[in-house]
């Protein structure tokens, strides 16, 4: 016999005593903590981000390749990874040397990289949280992981949303997911809690207003 | 690091060194103070935490209620996604399938992980017996592993270690094991996790294959969760060309909308945070992202036993948070080395005995390490009811009865050391079922208690030495309400 029918075998005997009928789960908690208006839930991703050390920077669509650039300068950034889908126009003032996501970079490469550049697939307000998907914008899980410096865009309002139920609905499982609470930390010595110990030490997410969002902020 | 558990002396000798010892204390006093407040705070921030943890305690539930059906649904979405599912009954299969595959790499070293599985079955030694060298990536994992020691909680396993001994440790044992530690390292925790990160990103950077365990596995998808904090585990998941993960049966939701409930729960009860730094989640495999080839081990090692147990099955619920673990008083004092097991604390009270059998004098033991104040049950966000699964396991222990071992029903022995309890108890039974020999034998105690002893002879010796003997009154309870109609006629 299998080790499968006889795992599966020991699982049907050890049930066979409970009812077959199920009651439906009861979900009764909540899909969003709190009201709140747009913008208010933009403010608070932006504090909750703040709140686990990520930098927080705002700006409009147009002001992103100034913002870009200024933040990869005042890093001292000589080289910057960009995922193949990553648009144009957002780097176009920037002055490090612009190095593409390939498949072929290995994992030493990577890390003589100063800082990565990349989109998101949603951003969680209650949690601050952002979620990279693998997207076009977004490259591969390695090259958020690896360069201690990572710059990742949101598009607000569009991109956030309030609460984790929400997230999951808008994620394909079928990607593989990277969930971006501040940066790499741990609290193992003495539950002190240290950034940076083996991601990026330093995260700084942007929030770009889209046209109607600036308008809303005017 | 299992393998050095086996052994154990019963859990109150394995306690007393730990309650003697002052920095040990200290260290976990600390420690766990500082978590439960934390927690307290994380939790009061949700307003619907009591409906979070009922329906995660139904999604559980549930799906140990349905699990065959589960697990050859989440075997089927893995396949389809392009992993390999293997089935291992116990440690020593597991282990076995898990060696195999990393000879098949021709690699001699693999990067893991920090996971509870994993150093349930001992594979880190398992793979030393093969040749192949294990690294613990996870910081506290690393101090433990450097530290020729054992894990002691199971969300911060080197909780028992302050920031002094672990400058030591580092100092001393780094350069074993691969780069040594930078020249003059003080003892900040931000420099010690410095260290930590030179030492092992030469691992990450160059590992071929990497070994993980799982928080959750979805069954309608195939996709595996990992949760963490410091990146090792994203770097374990995405540089390796292989991943090898090794889980337990019971940690299967059924859909992707389930994690909804978890997401919540679990990272408020273990670190007191909204959201972990870091968590991933993998479906398979995806083209030139990530490692081409994954290998999914599905473990029983006693969960099915479990399972088939009625009021202990609850056990399987576990998300392996520790919150029971950080507001336990027993635990505060006595330490997780004390419980002989990778699961310390509360739930390895419940756990350990019924993955391993009650056989071991250890095992036999730890339903008793508890004072069943119920802090643990008040804290789980599967609401295990931990105090009851330890009533039930006593019961077992000293009764013996009925239990499923390895999938076959056997029954068990009372266990031994406890024959003068179950000789008191059944003489108990006998006295109040017969009220005149009860009168007669509290009549004949009162008039010789001038003559009792402090502490008691033979077997009950042990218990006296700890406690203060009760006093016999003067006059039996049932003599002075007779005598004063119920206390009305005020008689002394």
């Amino acid at each position: 016999m299998s080790s499968r029918e006889r795992i599966l075998g020991r699982v049907r005997r050890a049930l066979a005593d409970s009812p077959g009928e199920d009651t439906p789960i009861e979900r009764a908690y909540l899909r969003e903590h709190g009201d709140r208006s747009v913008e208010q839930t933009v403010e608070l991703l932006a504090e909750n981000l703040a709140d686990y050390r990520a930098i927080v920077h705002r700006c409009t669509a147009a002001d992103l390749p100034a913002t870009l650039a200024g933040m990869l300068a005042a890093r001292g950034a000589k080289t910057v990874l960009v995922p193949p889908g990553l648009e144009q126009a957002w780097l176009a003032d920037a002055d490090a040397e612009q190095i593409p996501d390939r498949a072929v970079t290995t994992p030493h490469e990577l890390d003589r990289i100063d800082s990565v550049v990349t989109a998101c697939a949603v951003a969680v307000a209650e949690t601050g949280t952002i979620v990279l998907d693998g997207g076009p914008d977004q490259g591969r899980r390695r090259i958020t992981l690896v360069p201690d410096h990572h710059i990742c865009v949101v598009r607000v309002p569009d991109q956030v949303v309030s609460s984790i139920p929400q997230a999951l609905e808008q994620l394909d499982p079928a990607r593989p997911l990277t969930w971006i609470s501040g940066p790499s930390a741990t609290s193992d010595i003495e539950l002190d809690r240290v950034e940076g110990v083996h991601g990026p030490r330093t995260l700084e997410v942007v929030l770009v207003g889209s046209q109607s969002s600036a308008e809303v902020n005017s | 690091m299992s393998g050095t558990f086996v052994g154990m002396p019963a859990f109150p000798e394995a306690a007393h060194e730990a309650v003697n010892n002052p920095t040990l204390r200290g260290n976990l006093r600390h420690a766990t103070h500082t978590i439960r407040a934390k927690r307290e705070k994380a939790v009061a921030e949700v307003s619907d935490w009591a409906q979070l943890r009922e329906a995660g305690k139904q999604i559980k539930d549930h799906t140990l209620r349905h699990l065959d059906r589960y697990l050859v649904q989440l075997e089927e979405s893995v396949m389809a996604a392009g992993g390999t599912v293997h089935w291992a009954a116990d440690a020593d299969e597991a282990n076995d399938i898990v060696t195999q595959l990393v000879k098949m790499t021709g690699e001699s070293e693999v990067v893991k992980v920090k996971s509870m599985a994993t150093q349930e079955i001992g594979l880190n030694e398992a793979l030393e017996a093969e040749g192949i060298r294990a690294y613990e990536t996870d910081l506290a994992e690393l101090i433990v592993q450097l530290g020729k020691d054992r894990p002691s909680h199971i969300l911060v396993p080197a909780i028992h270690r302050n920031r002094g001994e672990i400058r030591d440790i580092f100092e001393r044992e780094m350069s074993e094991w691969g780069r040594p530690a930078p020249e003059g390292l003080s003892d900040t925790p931000a420099e010690l996790a410095e260290a930590a990160r030179l030492h092992l990103r030469e691992k990450f950077l160059r590992a071929k294959v990497g070994i993980s365990g799982a928080n959750f596995m979805v069954a309608d998808t195939g996709t595996l969760v990992v949760v963490e904090s410091e990146g090792n585990g994203r770097m374990c998941l995405t540089l390796p060309e292989t991943l090898i993960s090794v889980v337990g049966i019971e940690k299967i939701v059924p859909t992707w909308q389930d994690l909804e409930v978890f997401l919540q729960t679990l990272p408020r009860s273990s670190t007191a945070e909204r959201m972990n730094p870091y968590t991933s989640t993998w479906t398979g495999t995806t083209d030139e992202d990530g490692p081409g080839t994954f290998h999914l081990v599905l473990l029983d090692n006693g969960r099915s036993d479990t399972l088939a147990d009625e009021v202990g099955r609850q056990a399987l619920r576990c998300i392996r948070c520790s919150a029971c673990l950080n507001v336990c008083p027993v635990y505060e004092r006595a330490g997780g080395h004390a419980y002989g097991s990778v699961y310390p604390g509360p739930i390895g009270a419940i756990l350990s005995p019924q993955l391993r059998g009650t056989g071991s004098e250890i095992d036999a033991s730890l339903p008793y390490a508890s004072t069943l104040c119920g802090a643990c049950y008040e804290v789980c966000p599967v609401a295990i009811d931990i105090p009851e699964v330890l009533v039930h396991l006593r019961e077992r222990i000293v009764q013996g009865g009925p239990v499923v071992h390895e999938g076959n029903k056997v029954v068990l022995k009372p266990a031994k050391g406890h024959a003068a309890e179950r000789a008191a108890m059944r003489a108990a039974r006998w006295a109040f079922a017969h009220p005149g020999a009860l009168r007669t034998g509290q009549r004949l105690a009162s008039r010789t208690r001038r003559l009792h002893p402090r502490t008691l002879p033979g077997p009950g010796k042990a218990w006296s030495d700890t406690r203060d003997l009760p006093p016999v009154p003067a006059e039996p309870f049932r003599d002075w309400w007779q005598r004063t109609g119920g206390g009305k006629e005020g008689g002394k």
